[in-house]
């Protein structure tokens, strides 16, 4: 059993590190995953975050969302900016007695999976320890819902409309955790809101850990995705259990599925609900789903198979 | 005291006398990415840190723009840190330079200046902190070894001042200084400490205080941020003599914002910054002993670029030669130039200046080339012919 583990959601009352006023939409799954991360994580703790709806919408000047120390400095540097503040903490304690803190890192897709990647392998490479939270709404949502590395196949964004020639983003979603895992650092794993528990015990898992972590958690976009803002957790859900999400941990290098799903939903339910994928299930467009329902599947097949090496 | 006793120098390249001042300001980190011609300072750095020479954090990160992201970070929870780089290190570090002003920063970054591709080309010019120069930082530039080496503390001292609080850029030429080996006066470390203590700050990134770095400020807020770094960086010319005149008390040595030669009855006026003030000084004054009236004026202080201090020598001039080791295609002037022609109007100062883009890339300029230049503009006054206006480029192929 892990030291600290979160067994009670009674355990996270009054942990709340975020302020109520932030103008992130109604219904928006990143400030449910980012209120989850906060109150499971240890202390004291600096946030660092990307340009991103979460930064732009927690901290209109002059007021903050925030009651941690809060860094944000440019899109795709979030990773960098935490191993700046990670070292220069290091020398301080060292040199003056500074206390030391967590520190966690906050992107969203864009600036994790595209724009930022390059500062994140960095980071990931030169071992500093923090926890880089991807939150990933599958698109650029901050700029208009434009399509990232992250959206997945088939997917009407801004940028990837559903036309009469090309239905949709033409190309799979990035595989990120594992390019991540790729960097054999500690401790990565995907999570979602809908799944408290599992999500806030992968935090503090991460962070036992002295060295960089990375956790990869759905964040529904009701604005991008097109569902009622009052059902953001259902779809985050639906995503873990029809597969699409699968909840798993990449820990020095042991596979694990974190929660099992022996009997899946149908992929169309989780897409019937989202206007941006619903497309999918029109006849015109059985092969895309086709396609997509082969990568979750392989996805999984494989997820299962590597899981097995290590039990 | 005699600044020439050859007991103390130490025969160093400029960029080692750069990384030996850095060791001694106890620099708490250093976040860089290799780039010719800098990369004998942060590898100098290095040997530091991991010979415990040097208790600092050394961050290898995996690009020039990460390099500022992490000074800026680091800056950021009230450490002392240094960069260094050069020319596309400098581009590439763009967007960050504005954060590391705006969030008040004092970072100080040696940049050895270089030409910017394309062509790609290692060598000497301005091209890139031209590129960079409404960034909000102070700018140096220095023309010497012994200038950087003494520049390095000033910059700290200046940038870490909490009414400054702004990064600093020492300018030095990219090989014609980064790789000149001269005789250095150092300082002691004891001397270096009392100079520059651990920095105190009295806003930074920890949880005794949560605050929130680098919110999103709209139309109402956003121009009164921006414009706190344009009022700080006023303040630079006042405290950076101030510093100037501590170490002086230390050293024996004092620069001023500008370095002048020769002016006081010059009729023509000679402006340049970096390396070539050296060679400019030669011309000057074999151009005296032919009797010609020059003087030099070499802009060691560039942002802000120091009004005050330049107009006193100006003021009896009967013309000005600016030489410019960068372009701005396409504008009246290239960038000293414009500075001066700016300076000379507010100042109700009508006298020819005459702007010369040269050495771009690395190509060398002599003494002989710059006697040349100014018997020129004597010979033009003389004869009252008309100074062409605009931009000329000096020394390209015919």
């Amino acid at each position: 059993m892990l030291v600290g583990e979160v067994k009670s959601i009674k355990e996270l009352y009054g942990l709340d590190l975020i302020a109520p006023g932030h103008r992130a939409c109604a219904g928006c799954g990143a400030l449910v995953a980012v209120r989850q991360i906060l109150m499971a994580s240890k202390k004291p703790l600096i946030v660092v975050n990307a340009t991103s709806c979460l930064e732009v919408t927690s901290t209109p000047y002059p007021q903050t969302m925030w009651k941690v120390p809060w860094v944000h400095l440019l899109f795709e540097n979030a990773a960098t900016a935490a191993s700046g503040i990670e070292a220069a903490l290091k020398a301080l304690s060292r040199k003056y007695g500074r206390q030391e803190h967590y520190i966690i890192a906050f992107g969203g897709d864009g600036g994790t999976f595209d724009i930022g990647i390059q500062a994140l392998s960095g980071a990931l490479e030169r071992g500093h320890r923090f926890l880089y939270v991807c939150y990933d709404n599958e698109a650029y949502m901050n700029t208009g819902i434009q399509r990232s590395g992250a959206t997945p196949l088939g997917a009407a964004t801004t940028t990837s409309p559903v036309g009469s020639k090309i239905v949709g983003k033409v190309q799979n979603k990035k595989d990120l955790l594992e390019i991540v895992a790729a960097h054999r650092i500690p401790y990565a794993a995907t999570a979602s809101p809908s799944h408290w528990k599992d999500l806030t015990n992968k935090v503090r898992k991460a962070q036992s850990y002295d060295g960089p972590s990375f956790i990869h958690v759905i964040a529904p976009c009701n604005r991008g995705w097109y569902f009622d803002p009052s059902y953001t957790i259902k779809v985050a859900r639906l995503a873990v259990e029809t597969r699409y999400w699968p909840l798993y941990e990449v820990e020095n290098g042991r596979y694990r599925i974190t929660h099992s799903v022996p009997s899946p939903k149908p992929l169309e339910e989780f897409l019937k609900v989202q206007r941006r994928l619903s497309h999918m299930l029109l006849p015109e467009n059985a092969e895309v789903l086709e396609r997509l329902k082969a990568y979750v599947d392989e996805r999984w097949e494989r997820l299962q198979k590597l899981s097995a090496c290590f039990t | 005291m005699s600044l020439l006793q050859p007991k103390t120098l130490k025969p160093m390249s400029t960029s080692e006398a750069v990384a030996y001042a850095v060791k001694q300001t106890n620099v708490d980190v250093i976040a860089a990415y290799p780039i010719t011609p800098q990369t004998i300072i942060v590898e100098r750095l290095s040997e530091y840190v991991n010979n415990g020479e040097l208790d600092a954090e050394y961050v290898a990160v995996e690009s020039e723009h990460s390099a500022m992201s992490a000074c800026v970070a680091a800056s950021l929870t009230g450490a002392r840190v240094f960069t260094s780089t050069a020319s596309q290190g400098l581009a590439l570090m763009h967007e960050v330079l504005y954060i590391a002003s705006s969030l008040r920063c004092p970072i100080v970054m040696a940049i050895a200046n270089r030409a910017l591709s394309a062509p790609i080309n290692i060598h000497c010019d301005h091209s890139d902190v031209m590129g960079s120069r409404d960034a909000g930082w102070v700018h140096i530039f220095v023309e010497n070894g012994q200038q950087a080496y003494d520049r390095i503390f000033q910059a700290f001292r200046l940038a870490e001042d909490e009414d400054i609080l702004l990064p600093v850029g020492v300018n030095i030429d990219g090989f014609f200084l980064s790789h000149a080996v001269e005789g250095i006066a150092t300082i002691s470390d004891n001397e270096a400490a009392m100079f520059l203590p651990p920095r105190r700050t009295k806003y930074y990134v920890d949880s005794s205080m949560p605050m929130t770095f680098g919110a999103f400020a709209l139309p109402d807020w956003y121009f009164e941020i921006k414009e706190q770094v344009a009022s700080a960086i006023e303040k630079v010319p006042k405290k950076l003599a101030e510093v100037e005149k501590t170490y002086y008390q230390m050293t024996g040595r004092m620069y001023g914002h500008v370095g002048a030669y020769k002016t006081e009855d010059a009729e023509v006026g000679l402006v340049c910054a970096g390396s070539a003030a050296a060679t400019a000084k030669f011309a000057i004054s074999r151009l005296r002993e032919k009797g010609i009236k020059a003087g030099l004026l070499s802009i060691r202080l560039f942002r802000p670029f120091p009004v005050e201090s330049i107009l006193p020598h100006v003021k009896g001039m009967k013309a000005l030669v600016v030489m410019d080791r960068a372009m701005s295609p396409g504008a009246p002037s290239a960038p000293i130039g414009q500075d001066i022609k700016t300076m000379l109007y507010d100042a109700g100062i009508n006298i020819p200046v005459a702007n010369f883009v040269y050495g771009l890339g690395g190509r060398d300029i002599s003494a002989a080339e710059f006697e040349s230049i100014i018997l020129k503009m004597v010979e033009d006054l003389r004869s009252g012919r008309p100074i062409e206006r605009g931009v000329r480029y000096w020394g390209l192929r015919s």
